[in-house]
């Protein structure tokens, strides 16, 4: 028992500790929300496709692996990683979407004639339903989604070339073996 | 015609401000492009959507409800809230529905659930455990002051220094006072 009452604080200051280098790791952002929809099923959708494009349907993502990109035009950090968008359009074996969230067609437009169009479809999400769908913070987010349909990986933040390395490529090349 | 300079410089600057706001307007206006947010006309359903707005946490602003932020996201958030009430689907049903996207972070009261349970529980384990060890703390005090605790051998031990009484007592018997109090209970 009195032995108890040395190892007691010890092992408090010990947790302390941990708690408090953690909280100093300046790669943890604690705003940051956990995904809640990784593991379930794409939620069910049909967005009309913008001009004469193909547009979204959930149907479509069956047999495919699917990178699925929120943008939109009036968002800088969109045009920040559309180059990295591109490099994943040239990837084998996965198709790249896109959703054009809360946009007007003729800026959306303008947007991929300026930086070029790597979506092979785009849908138009002009009311935001469609983003709570998957329950979509901001743009731009970015979405794997596996052959069968379910949300693999989630991205509430602009992709940038150190997570499409060490995140986005490995688990394509898993899903795509 | 005295003013006419005024006027005219007035007129270009009234021109230059407007350009200026048709350049900026359109991008501004693109950003903010928010769909009107228009209370619901029957007052009882309004009131039901306006108590769940304050029960939805605005996941882009975190600390602020759907009820009082200004966040694009929120907009949308309260514009569902009173689509889903109007076509008669329940609070539960929506919460449900929010919950089942941005998790349970979205609710400003968390469901029960395995997940939740320590959240919930936690404090009153926390309360129980206090209580438990203060249980315990007093029990063992009391049980090595209660007399019964003592063996035969350490109760006759106990009334023999009882009988021997005054002898045990220090120095003050040999200064030759009385054992007995003098004038208790008639003193001032």
């Amino acid at each position: 028992m009195r032995r108890l009452f040395f190892i007691l604080p010890l092992l408090c200051l010990a947790g302390l500790v941990i708690l408090f280098w953690r909280g100093l790791d300046p790669a943890r952002d604690p705003s940051s929300l956990p995904s809640a929809l990784i593991g379930q099923k794409v939620a069910e959708i049909t967005l009309p496709g913008l001009g004469d494009r193909p547009g979204i349907a959930s149907t479509d993502f069956a047999g495919e692996i699917t990178v699925l990109n929120f943008f939109a035009s009036w968002c800088a950090p969109c045009r920040a990683e559309h180059p990295l968008i591109k490099e994943l359009a040239s990837l084998p074996g996965i198709r790249v979407v896109g959703i054009t969230f809360k946009d007007t067609p003729a800026d959306s437009e303008k947007y991929l004639a300026e930086l070029g169009n790597p979506y092979l479809a785009i849908g138009v999400d002009d009311s935001g339903r469609a983003g709570m769908e998957f329950g979509l913070t901001g743009v731009p987010e970015t979405y794997v989604i596996d052959r069968e349909g379910i949300i693999r990986y989630r991205l509430a933040q602009p992709l940038d070339a150190g997570r499409l390395e060490k995140e986005l490529k490995p688990l394509l090349a898993e899903l795509t073996k | 015609m005295r003013h006419w300079p005024q006027k005219a410089l007035l007129a270009l600057l009234l021109l230059c401000l407007l350009s200026g706001a048709n350049l900026v307007l359109p991008s501004y206006a693109l950003a903010q492009a928010e769909l009107p947010d228009v209370p619901l006309a029957d007052t009882a359903l309004e009131a039901r959507a306006r108590k769940l707005m304050k029960d939805v946490r605005c996941v882009v602003c975190q600390a602020q409800s759907i009820d009082e932020s200004d966040a694009g996201i929120a907009n949308d958030m309260r514009r569902l809230i009173r689509s889903e009430i109007a076509s008669g689907k329940s609070d539960d049903e929506i919460r449900h529905y929010l919950a089942a996207r941005y998790g349970d972070f979205v609710l400003f009261k968390p469901p029960f659930k395995a997940s939740t349970a320590l959240l919930w529980a936690g404090p009153f384990l926390l309360l129980g455990l206090g209580a438990v060890i203060m249980v315990m703390f007093f029990r063992k005090r009391t049980t090595t002051l209660a007399p019964g605790s003592l063996s035969a051998e350490e109760m006759r031990r106990v009334e023999a220094a009882l009988q021997e009484g005054p002898l045990q007592e220090p120095p003050l018997q040999q200064t030759g006072e009385p054992a007995t109090r003098p004038d208790h209970g008639s003193g001032a």
